[in-house]
């Protein structure tokens, strides 16, 4: 019973990703290519930087990587927190 | 007792950690040239951390420092962001100017490390917050699972031999 529930579900769930893979559109070509355009033409110009990746980035998408750099830090806050040391002042453990 | 890898892991760390780390921070300064950057340079320098660890099983007494470089880093992307709030937040106001970081390119060239503006600074920010960052959670995470031996500990045990 259990092998038919899963047999069943591997079969719905594949069946959806084959109707996706065939209605997908072709690659290099997406619905909104306004922004993509932007990006590559006028990365050079604004930012003088070659690397379209790194100028969108710490540019255009600056407050995502402050984001990223803040749960960094928050992250590294959280295990000094949890694995610190539990020390009487006599030095014996506790 | 103190966690140490054979005479032969030590020396191979030895050699290799120095190439690691400046395969680091050369990801980090060409952040604006080639693949990589701030996040991935950071993390290379980590794995040195990891490796001395590994084969020395301590690093003295600098996790403070650690966290005060870590503090830094962000301190410093975040000034750097709010230097441009000019016109807005995250704006590259050092593009094209001249000078250091102001180097213009135009087409197609061969990469000049003097371009970029903030975003060459905003990577060296990055990078030294990420490789303090992780660096730091090797560390506490080796010493919980005892790798590392305490600090406090040795120093005592090593005072006591020094005095005896």
């Amino acid at each position: 019973m259990k092998k038919a529930i899963a047999i069943l579900a591997f079969l719905i769930i594949f069946a959806f990703l084959i109707l996706g893979a065939v209605e997908m559109r072709p690659f290099g070509e997406p619905e909104q290519e306004d922004m993509d355009d932007y990006f590559l033409g006028d990365s050079q110009p604004h930012n003088q930087v070659n690397n379209v990746v790194t100028a969108v980035l710490f540019d255009y998408r600056g407050l995502d990587t402050l984001g990223e750099a803040t749960i960094l830090f928050s992250a590294v806050v959280g295990v000094l927190t949890v694995l610190r040391e539990t020390q009487k002042k006599g030095g014996e453990d506790v | 007792m103190n966690w140490k890898m054979s005479r032969i892991v030590r020396t191979v760390t030895d050699f290799l950690v120095v190439p690691i780390v400046i395969f680091g921070i050369y990801l980090i300064l060409h952040g604006h040239l080639t693949p990589g950057g701030g996040f991935q340079g950071g993390a290379v320098v980590a794995s040195a951390t990891a490796l001395l660890i590994i084969a020395y099983g301590t690093l003295g007494r600098h996790k403070k420092d650690l966290s005060t470089i870590e503090a830094i880093g962000l301190i410093l992307f975040i000034s750097i962001a709010l230097l441009g709030i000019g016109s807005t937040m995250f704006y590259n106001f050092l593009a094209g100017t001249g000078g250091m970081f102001g180097g213009t390119v135009e087409g197609i060239n061969s990469g000049y490390i003097n371009t970029g503006g903030t975003v060459t600074l905003m990577n060296l920010a990055v990078g030294i917050e990420v490789s303090a960052a992780l660096s730091l959670i090797l560390w506490m995470m080796s010493k919980e699972t005892g790798i590392m031996k305490p600090e406090k500990k040795t120093s005592k045990t090593e005072s006591k031999e020094v005095e005896n």
